[in-house]
């Protein structure tokens, strides 16, 4: 019983985090895009005259987005368009509860992992939610009956597919390197030490693989440098014909799969929640020295490293973001299948080689 | 693929581009938020509603009507302003005054911002100075027709 209870609490607070994580990464894009620019950003949204540096912003463009008519237009598949976007919602939240947040949490003898899903397949497992968010947008594009949102749809679901293949070939090095697609011993092998003092995280071993999956994984996310599906300038995008809170919805989505590759960066190239130096009972420095903690400190330790982990790869993508213009499509497809996918193949080649020799 | 080599190196520049503009602004924006006075700004954007910009002394700006020491207006009604402006949006009432040296004064003064362009045509043309475009007053968004039409009252207060 209470099994159940902590495993729904777990669910629970999985999803609060990243529901909120991502509300506010639609504050973080604003303020940090202003700032980049010189200029403020949104400070304007107060609540009874508190105004903390535009936090509110997020409820304020929430209660506008509710209050918007909710259209749906009469020449479109009335029930798919309505169900486009809860797909597209729907597969992208649930890859986080795969997602390791700490190491084992013991309270009153009982051992609480911090990961709701630790499955032996995780990878596999947010790879194919991660390909079912296609059917989000090519249900959204056909659905809606019209020209612009089927040339999106078609156009995100081609870019999906085809930087889906970097994306798995990537990881395939990874995977190698540590074998094991289960995210908690990925995250665990990560832990151990290089040479007695350097952290073995998983961009000192799989450089290429990290560039490799870095850029795909952008793609991925559907943002500006890889924009096709939206392609605001040319044709709005699968979702022109979708207004009010499924529209947003679609925006929240994208916002989601940021958190969620930020997450993705941060378990499988940067030692997920671990801390350089910190074991089980504390830190034990490199050069000999030690500090001993608490076991409530030190998970407390790996959940904050972990959330700043996270959120600088998010500043990373808003960056990234608000710095490059948009590929052309056949900028964009040469770049998945000429520069991607063969980098990738070369990866996987050089890991072997250089697992063989070192063996 | 090699040529996709050389655009990296531009694409990195670029992103360290931007993040020195982030890095900066934000340290001086802490520095601010710590309290710590800098003569640098995290940022070039004024607050305008709380903090409004000073207009320039020369900015043609809301109209008023200047006065003699007495009180009345100076202006003798001469028409020169309402002649030579261009949007035609100055109408002046005109009576007769007992002193013979000023002969006339206006009973009504109205200018009607809806058409005025703030060219200052009717500044110029004063030949007693007595409209000016001086009040720094930029503000002139109204929720009706009838409140920009400004009389002689309102141009003197």
């Amino acid at each position: 019983m209470s099994d159940i209870l902590i495993l729904l609490i777990k669910i629970v607070a999985a999803l609060v985090w990243f529901l909120v994580l991502t509300l506010y990464l639609t504050w973080l894009e604003r303020k940090e895009s202003a700032i980049m620019q010189d200029r403020i950003g949104a400070n304007r949204a107060d609540f009874f005259g508190i105004r903390v540096i535009g936090l509110f912003q997020p409820f304020a463009d929430a209660i506008k987005m509710m209050f918007k008519e909710d259209f749906t237009p009469t020449f479109s598949r009335r029930f798919i368009h309505n169900l486009a976007p809860f797909v597209a919602f729907f597969f992208t939240a649930v890859t986080v509860q795969a997602i390791p947040f700490g190491d084992v949490l013991r309270v009153g003898g009982k051992e609480i992992k911090l990961q709701v899903l630790d499955i032996d397949v995780g990878i596999l497992f947010i790879l194919a939610m991660l390909s079912f968010t296609v059917y989000g947008v090519l249900l959204s594009g056909w659905a809606s009956n019209s020209r612009w949102t089927l040339l999106g749809g078609l156009r995100g679901t081609a870019q999906l597919v085809s930087y889906e293949v970097a994306l798995g070939l990537s990881l395939i090095g990874l995977v190698m390197v540590f074998p094991s697609l289960r995210f908690s011993s990925i995250v665990n092998y990560q832990g151990e030490l290089l040479f007695g003092w350097l952290p073995q995280w998983g961009i000192l071993l799989q450089p290429l693989g990290f560039i490799v999956f870095l850029f795909a994984s952008l793609a991925e996310s559907e943002r500006v440098p890889f924009d096709l599906p939206e392609g605001e300038s040319e044709i709005v995008g699968f979702f022109t014909e979708y207004s009010g809170l499924k529209w947003g919805l679609y925006m929240f989505t994208s916002f989601m799969k940021v958190l969620l590759i930020a997450c993705l960066l941060t378990t499988l190239f940067f030692g997920g929640y671990h801390v350089p130096w910190l074991n089980p009972d504390g830190f034990h420095f490199p050069w000999g020295g030690e500090w001993l903690l608490p076991h409530g400190i030190v998970v407390l330790f790996q959940i904050i490293m972990f959330n700043v982990k996270v959120i600088f790869f998010c500043w990373l993508q808003i960056l990234i973001r608000w710095t490059y213009p948009r590929f052309r499509y056949d900028q964009l497809m040469d770049f998945g299948w000429k520069f991607l996918v063969p980098l990738s193949v070369i990866n996987i080649v050089a890991t072997a080689i250089v697992m063989t020799l070192l063996k | 693929m090699i040529k996709q080599f050389g655009y990296f190196l531009e694409i990195v520049k670029g992103s360290l581009i931007t993040t020195r503009h982030f890095v900066v602004n934000m340290f001086f924006h802490i520095l601010n938020l710590v309290g710590i006075k800098t003569k640098r700004k995290g940022a070039v954007t004024r607050q305008y509603p709380e903090a409004p910009i000073e207009v320039a002394r020369r900015h043609r700006s809301l109209h008023r009507l200047m006065l003699r020491e007495d009180g009345k207006p100076r202006c003798v009604v001469c028409m020169l302003c309402a002649t030579v402006c261009p949007s035609e949006c100055i109408f002046i009432e005109a009576t007769e005054d007992p002193d013979p040296e000023i002969q006339k004064y206006p009973s009504n003064f109205i200018i009607d911002l809806n058409r005025c362009c703030f060219c200052g045509f009717c500044v110029e043309a004063c030949p007693e100075d007595a409209i000016r475009m001086d009040t720094g007053e930029v503000e002139l968004a109204r929720y009706s027709r009838g409140d920009l039409v400004y009389d002689l009252e309102k141009l003197t207060g």
